[in-house]
């Protein structure tokens, strides 16, 4: 399971603010090539994240992803072009509105990977709806390619195309939370929220990110690596849960050591839901390297 | 001045050379934390006074005051450094005595500030002050220290239990201290907890009473007798100077203390707080000190979240205190404060009518040659430096120009004294790598430094093997490196290069004093070379008017 609880976005066009940024071990880092670099700096901030790609060590617990413009723009084709490298782990594609916006993104990506040698479809794509036309289409585009892992839901554009409000509660974009979450599912693919903005109130963060995991979110996008801890806080099991899950698992080992059909935890019968939730909190926990205690059940 | 052709070297402990004498004085070569036994049986003894009649002690003008202690030529005078840079004491006793015709005396502050510096450096230029005793030079006067043209004899750089000891033992003696009293009455009891001028201690100044021929107070809130508490009582008091104003409010609370804002500092604060905890340090009872710098700040946050999470209470926090201290008491995270200097208005209204939260004579504090300090019952400091080398030895005193820039405050005190000293620091500053080879000056050694974190690894002291044996069974997280200080020192020059010597000049302008009195660095002029070196000579050739 590829953890993927905190995105750090690093400007792409900061020299200052890139060598660092794989020191806080957030779970993937986005080196930006769009909304956080001015039209007229996109050319200097794209000769710098494809330099930094080659020679910064971003650490050994972070995936590196750029994010491109879109292909619609002048500078999302050559921003393919000069990025894809052996160190790109994966591209996020911004303004997704259609099947097409994948496909197109994977065949430069395959053509590019050719070009320079490298192995065929190792780059992961990600797609972001940030506007209502993505987010009705977002079951479509979550099957577009075999390269797509992920898509994520951008806030503060879709907020704008809808007319709402950004609010705490999340009003305005609840819904288009819950459909990326379902085609995501539905694709069998992770969703990744959008980020919170006011990186001062940590409060605030901590209760988004609580909610949005609790929806079934995989992760979050974050704007200042002070939130990836409470991000990881957040996303990682408590140690109850952990015991909790390794003695459901317990359960279903012991269960099957006698031939029993019947899975029992102390006097409760353990069905499937509750063994899937398990698994998925041991994966989780294995993968963010949580300690996992073993648990002798008495009796 | 001293040439380095003039004396005889010799090394001490940690291979660093010192003169065998300056000037006619013994130096003792630094020999390790605990080891140098005091060079004098008893304390020095200021003179007796006596009081001629029943008349209260105030006098009209401080140049009256100055008349009247009979301040000559040659005479020692000292100061506080309590009002930071608000001070205004200091240059209005410097400038009262300049008007004098007094020369050549020897200026032995607790610490300076920038708002000094102009008037220090006339002095200086003018011969009124022939020599600097203690405490530390930053800014300006430090390069004109470090130029190595106005002062004839090295200028005496301590720590604050070093300068307690110093003054204790005759090493500095004072002839007349002056203290900046934010409320006094007519025969001089003090306290620095009301009036305008408020600064929440004038602990620095105690040993300063106490060992003087002569003590001055300086008021700008002179009360109706008798003055509670009395920090400072009338027995130690010669005369009570009124004047207008005493030190400007709005910089006693200084800038300091913003907590960081640098993702890398606030994760250099934080693994701090995390190897704290991996070593077991971070237990119910612990007492601990950490500045008020920005990582500093920032630890302190972070620990106390630690603290709240684990449902524990820390014993007692000590230092430069602050809201972020305050905070911890209010709440109940720590039981009791300590205050060596009162940082901001939060920590200076908390010590009126806080009874857990006192502040003690810096000799209680830190001096190795009293008979205890809190120092050493301290589980965990964290302290800056401005480098850091492979034998963990610190500076805090010089650039890497080799320019005297920086105070030392209770850098080697501390280390010395808690179990574990962390030294928190970012990689580089500017050009400059700051885990080096070898330290440009060194004031804290390494022997009593445990452990350097950087934004990219940590260091634990290979000294300490029991540190090392208990990281053994523990599970690092994955965003905290444990690495040697090779490799912090490699990760570091690897981006900057390897650090420039300073370019050296002949002559020692400063001795470094350990706090048992002992010398472990010297430091020398500075000829300018390099292009920030011709800026220096540029300032330092400034007449200042």
């Amino acid at each position: 399971m590829k953890l993927r609880r905190s995105r750090l976005y690093v400007p792409g066009n900061n020299p200052k603010m890139i060598p660092p940024a794989g020191l806080y071990c957030s779970d993937v880092i986005s080196l930006d090539l769009e909304d956080s670099v001015g039209p007229e700096f996109k050319v200097d901030a794209r000769m710098l994240v494809s330099e930094a790609l080659k020679v910064i060590d971003f650490g050994p617990c972070t995936e590196v992803t750029v994010r491109i413009n879109p292909l619609s723009t002048p500078w999302g084709k050559w921003d393919i072009e000069q990025v894809v490298c052996e160190k790109l782990d994966g591209i996020y594609i911004p303004k997704v509105e259609s099947v097409e916006d994948v496909i197109q993104v994977d065949e430069l990506v395959t053509r590019m990977e050719g070009r320079k040698g490298l192995e065929i479809g190792r780059i992961k794509l990600f797609a972001t709806m940030e506007t209502a036309k993505g987010i009705i289409n977002a079951p479509d585009i979550a099957k577009a390619s075999k390269r797509l892992e992920g898509i994520t839901i951008g806030g503060e554009d879709l907020t704008a195309d809808l007319g709402g409000e950004r609010s705490a509660d999340g009003l305005a974009i609840n819904t288009a939370r819950s459909l990326i979450l379902l085609a995501a599912r539905a694709a069998g693919i992770q969703a990744i929220d959008t980020v919170y903005s006011d990186f001062e109130d940590e409060e605030g963060l901590r209760k988004e990110t609580t909610m949005i995991k609790k929806m079934g979110f995989d992760g979050k996008a974050c704007i200042h690596p002070l939130q990836i801890d409470v991000i990881h806080d957040v996303f990682n099991p408590t140690q109850e849960e952990i015991r909790y899950a390794v003695r459901v698992t317990g359960a279903i080992e012991e269960a099957r050591k006698k031939g029993s059909g019947v899975i029992a935890l102390g006097k409760k019968m353990v069905d499937r839901p509750i063994v899937m939730k398990a698994e998925r909190i041991l994966a989780r926990a294995r993968a963010a390297e949580l300690s996992i205690p073993v648990i002798e059940e008495d009796g | 001045m001293v040439g380095v052709d003039e004396v005889e070297w010799v090394e001490n402990r940690i291979g660093r050379m010192i003169p065998r004498s300056i000037n006619g004085e013994e130096l003792t070569p630094y020999c390790g934390p605990f080891s140098a036994v005091p060079r004098n049986d008893r304390k020095h003894g200021p003179r007796l006074g006596y009081i001629a009649d029943q008349t209260n002690e105030v006098i009209a003008t401080l140049g009256a005051a100055i008349d009247r202690v009979g301040l000559k030529d040659g005479m020692t005078i000292s100061f506080h450094h309590h009002f930071r840079n608000g001070d205004m004491v200091m240059n209005m006793v410097l400038d009262e005595i300049r008007k004098k015709g007094i020369r050549n005396l020897t200026l032995a502050p607790s610490s300076t500030f920038q708002c000094q510096e102009d008037m220090i450096i006339r002095c200086i230029k003018d011969g009124t002050i022939g020599h600097i005793e203690g405490g530390s030079a930053r800014g300006e006067f430090g390069r004109l220290v470090s130029s190595g043209k106005y002062l004839d004899r090295p200028m005496k750089i301590r720590s604050h239990g070093g300068r307690v000891r110093a003054i204790e033992a005759g090493d500095i003696r004072i002839d007349v201290a002056f203290v900046g009293a934010p409320s006094a009455d007519e025969l001089g009891n003090l306290n620095a907890i009301n009036g305008p001028s408020a600064c929440g201690t004038i602990n620095f100044s105690y040993v300063d009473v106490n060992f003087a021929d002569h003590v001055i107070a300086i008021t700008d809130n002179l009360v109706e007798y008798p003055n509670f508490p009395m920090s400072i009582s009338q027995e130690k008091v010669d005369y009570v100077v009124v004047v207008d104003k005493i030190g400007d409010p709005s910089k006693i609370a200084s800038g300091e203390l913003r907590v960081t804002n640098s993702p890398t500092r606030l994760k250099i604060a934080k693994d701090a707080v995390k190897i704290a905890d991996l070593l077991g340090y971070v237990i119910d009872g612990m007492n601990f000190q950490a500045g008020a710098g920005g990582i500093s700040l920032a630890f302190n946050e972070y620990l106390h979240k630690l603290i709240k999470k684990k449902g524990i209470t820390a014993g007692w926090a000590q230092g430069g205190t602050t809201k972020f201290l305050v905070d911890m008491l209010k709440d109940g995270t720590v039981k009791k404060l300590i205050t060596g200097q009162a940082f901001d208005m939060v920590a200076i209204e908390n010590m009126k009518n806080n009874p857990n939260h006192v502040d003690l004579p810096i000799g209680a504090y830190a001096n190795i040659h009293g008979k205890g300090c809190t120092v050493n019952k301290l589980d965990v400091v964290v302290l800056g430096a401005t480098e850091v080398d492979l034998d963990f030895n610190a500076n805090t005193a010089t650039m890497s120009t080799g320019i005297i820039a920086e105070p030392v405050g209770g850098h080697s005190d501390t280390a010395a004294g808690a179990s574990l000293t962390i030294i928190t620091i970012p990689l580089f500053r500017g050009r400059f790598p700051v885990v080096v080879k070898r330290c440009t000056t060194v004031v804290t050694p390494g022997e009593t430094v445990d452990v350097v974190v950087s934004e990219r690894g940590i260091a634990i002291n290979p000294r300490r093997m029991d540190l090392l044996e208990k990281l053994k069974h523990v599970k690092i997280p994955r965003d905290m490196r444990i690495c040697t200080i090779e490799e912090l020192n490699r990760m570091a020059t690897d981006i900057t290069g390897s650090k420039v010597e300073p370019n050296w000049g002949d002559k020692i302008v400063a001795l470094i004093e350990y706090r048992d009195g002992t010398i472990i660095d010297v430091v020398r002029n500075i000829v300018p070379k390099y292009y920030d070196d011709a800026v220096f000579v540029d300032r330092e050739e400034r007449e200042v008017s």
